[in-house]
């Protein structure tokens, strides 16, 4: 592709959209891969070639219908388009000779409950009540990944040409201030004011750097979107360079996601071909160049400083701020980090405006969020809900509820950061505030339910040592107080527990909040809080079993 | 110099050399010397040490904080069950003792004749699928203590 001017993406994107008729997609994310979509991928390519059936059969990303893996979607000429679920290759005969031939559906393999469940923000401006309304998974499960054009079909690089033709950065930093975008990787520091600190910041040389380091254990928000759509991380990064004044950027990614790797890596050399990165980007002279930093598996590299040292090349500890990264980050220059979805979301609000995204969510959380919902769940999955939206309608409605003959117990948010909210609270709104209130947080979007077969003290035990290994062992309270609070709740889990140990998790939980040197060890004593508080008698259970034992 | 070592110097040397001109370069040096050894042999640490000009209590001190890299070659077959909360709580820990029992060795062994090795990876992100257990990085979905014969079954030559 030559280098694309101001005017050719209007081109691009018809151009392309006329050619996307009578085609087929296959769900293809490291889950859709898991379940067998290679070999259903396989069978749509040599069944079309069979019969002379001209057909485009594309690989797409996750359409967050994980248990339905692997998904089809068929959309041609005389048939409605129709979403196929648990697809096997053997069905594939079946799929091309009666929907794609005849025309008509084979209604006892479509899912039209997923269906259903994916309005996007490309094709309705406005959510509808307890139902899902996807703005960063927009593109998930439709475009293909690894076709720039299509992703420009999808609207996509329209948000970046009016940065750069009609807004200057101030503008840019302004109207991501107003739309009250919160960093989604759990925090919920405000994105516009992140990118202004940075953009005033002294510094000859600035750095944008996504955080694509997802370690919480039981979340994949980010991984789905890198894979599935990886140009919408690429744009808003793009953007965000653009408006704080970076030249320069790195998407820190897992070696454990190898595909979304490989897709990222792909995407940055199309965009850099078609000229949408690298020098004079649609000819202006903003120039951006970015590259990929892989981790290796240590969860405390999630931590801004912690991320920092380990794109530098080092161990990966944190160091206490002040300084901030926005003041002195990478090799001490300016450095803003924004998560992976915080990311996506930054071109449809460019697109739309900070009113439009403002008009969705909550007065002080707007927008939306992406959970992975997993667990003990009938329909695990990625969703993508409007913020304010009850946990509720998240687990019951949108996930099937409990699994046949169980009771759901309780929903955990925030990963080994978050806390455990009890059945009895399911309706608390989904918004930073009301989770934080509960003792859990938004954490970067893991909802894990657990039902009437889990022990809560055994999950907290799991959680806390999730964070003993973890901890990198610079700062004691984190360092000392870990290993401690493990070593109570394995006797607690054991059913030995002592009548003292209640009140010494407590003692050890405020230490670390208050002293430890970063998030990993504020954060490690919620899970055990939050389940002392709404699950004492769980505990006491622990420990009454070790006296009548006695 | 024997040929063998002649490779290692040469391996070295083109991995130092792609990422030379990069800054913070050393652990995507290591990734790529591991993405083609399986592991991060001490004879390359020293080498790289010597072309990057870097210590090598530096390179180490990199090599043992990041859980992903390793300091010995891999089995034949690593089998790692997830650890994700979705795994753990759908059963990873059973499937785990499973593959143990049948291979005689507990987590973080490998077998004598260096065939198997049973480990435990962090949450690989297809906890729709859970659990997953994955076999030389290839995941297995939705899987049972009584699927581990099969997949044991599965590994030869």
């Amino acid at each position: 592709m030559t280098k694309l001017q101001k005017d050719e993406l209007e081109t691009i994107a018809e151009r392309r959209r006329a050619k996307r008729t009578d085609w087929i997609t296959v769900g293809m994310g490291s889950c859709g891969l898991a379940a067998g979509a290679d070999a259903v991928f396989r069978a749509l390519q040599d069944g079309a070639r069979e019969r002379g059936l001209e057909l485009d059969i594309r690989k797409t990303g996750c359409v967050g219908a994980c248990h339905a893996e692997p998904l089809v979607e068929v959309d041609v000429q005389g048939a409605p388009r129709t979403l196929y679920g648990h697809v096997k290759p053997e069905w594939v005969d079946l799929i091309l000779d009666s929907h794609v031939t005849l025309k008509r559906v084979v209604q006892r393999l479509a899912v039209p409950e997923i269906a259903e469940q994916r309005r996007t923000c490309n094709d309705h401006p406005q959510p509808e009540a307890n139902r899902q309304f996807k703005i960063v998974t927009r593109n998930c499960g439709l475009v293909d990944p690894e076709d720039l054009e299509d992703y420009i079909a999808f609207g996509g690089y329209q948000a970046l040409r009016r940065c750069l033709f009609e807004l200057s950065p101030e503008e840019v930093v302004e109207e991501v201030e107003s739309s009250g975008l919160r960093g989604r990787g759990g925090a919920g520091f405000s994105t516009g004011l992140k990118w202004r600190l940075t953009r005033e910041a002294a510094g000859r040389e600035k750095f944008i750097v996504c955080n694509g380091d997802e370690g919480d254990p039981g979340a994949y928000m980010d991984r789905s979107v890198l894979e599935g759509d990886p140009f919408s991380v690429i744009e808003g990064m793009t953007i965000a360079a653009y408006a704080i004044g970076a030249n320069e950027g790195y998407l820190y990614i897992r070696a454990e996601y190898p595909l979304a790797v490989a897709r990222i890596e792909a995407a940055i050399r199309s965009a850099k071909l078609a000229g949408l990165l690298g020098r004079n980007i649609l000819g202006t002279d903003f120039s951006l160049n970015l590259e990929v930093r892989l981790g290796a598996g240590a969860f405390v590299c999630g931590e801004e400083t912690a991320l920092i040292a380990s794109i530098e090349g080092k161990r990966g500890t944190p160091r206490p701020r002040p300084p901030y990264p926005s003041v002195s980050g990478l090799w001490g220059g300016p450095t803003c980090i924004n998560n992976v979805e915080t990311l996506a979301n930054i071109p449809p609000i460019l697109s739309n405006g900070a009113q439009w995204f403002r008009s969705i969510g909550t007065e002080r959380s707007p927008g939306t969020k992406v959970f992975a919902l997993t667990g003990k769940v009938r329909r695990p999955g990625l969703v993508e809900i409007p913020m304010g939206t009850p946990l509720r309608v998240v687990v019951e409605e949108i996930g099937g509820g409990a699994l046949p003959g169980r009771t759901i117990k309780a929903v955990q948010t925030g990963g080994p950061s978050g806390g455990v909210i009890p059945a009895a609270l399911l309706d608390t709104p989904v918004t930073y505030e009301d989770l934080a209130e509960l003792g859990s947080m938004m954490g970067s979007g893991g909802m894990i339910v657990m039902d009437d077969e889990d022990s809560i003290v055994d999950i907290t035990r799991f959680y806390l040592g999730f964070c003993v290994e973890e901890s990198c062992g610079k700062c004691a309270p984190c360092r000392i107080g870990g290993r401690q609070m493990l070593t109570i709740l394995e006797r607690l889990a054991e059913g030995r527990g002592r009548p003292e140990d209640l009140d010494q998790l407590r003692q050890i939980s405020k230490t670390m909040k208050a002293a430890s040197l970063c998030g990993l060890g504020k954060s490690a004593p919620n899970p055990v809080l939050s389940t002392l508080r709404f699950f004492p008698e769980e505990y006491q259970r622990a420990i009454s079993a070790s006296r009548s034992n006695a | 110099m024997p040929a063998q070592e002649k490779d290692l110097a040469a391996d070295v040397a083109l991995a130092a050399r792609k990422w030379q001109k990069k800054r913070g370069a050393l652990i995507m040096v290591l990734h790529e010397i591991q993405g083609r050894l399986g592991y991060v042999p001490r004879e390359i640490a020293l080498e790289l040490s010597k072309q990057m000009n870097v210590p090598l209590a530096r390179i180490y001190e990199v090599l043992t904080f990041y859980n992903f890299f390793e300091l010995e070659p891999p089995a034949k077959y690593v089998i790692s069950g997830c650890m994700g909360t979705a795994c753990y709580l759908k059963g990873t820990p059973q499937i785990l003792q499973e593959f143990g029992r049948l291979l005689g060795i507990e987590v973080g062994q490998t077998t004598p004749d260096g065939k198997f090795s049973l480990t435990t990876v962090r949450c690989v992100g297809c906890c729709g699928q859970a659990p997953v257990i994955l076999v030389n990085g290839e995941v297995k979905s939705k899987v049972s203590p009584k699927d581990v014969p099969h997949i044991l079954a599965e590994c030869t030559d």
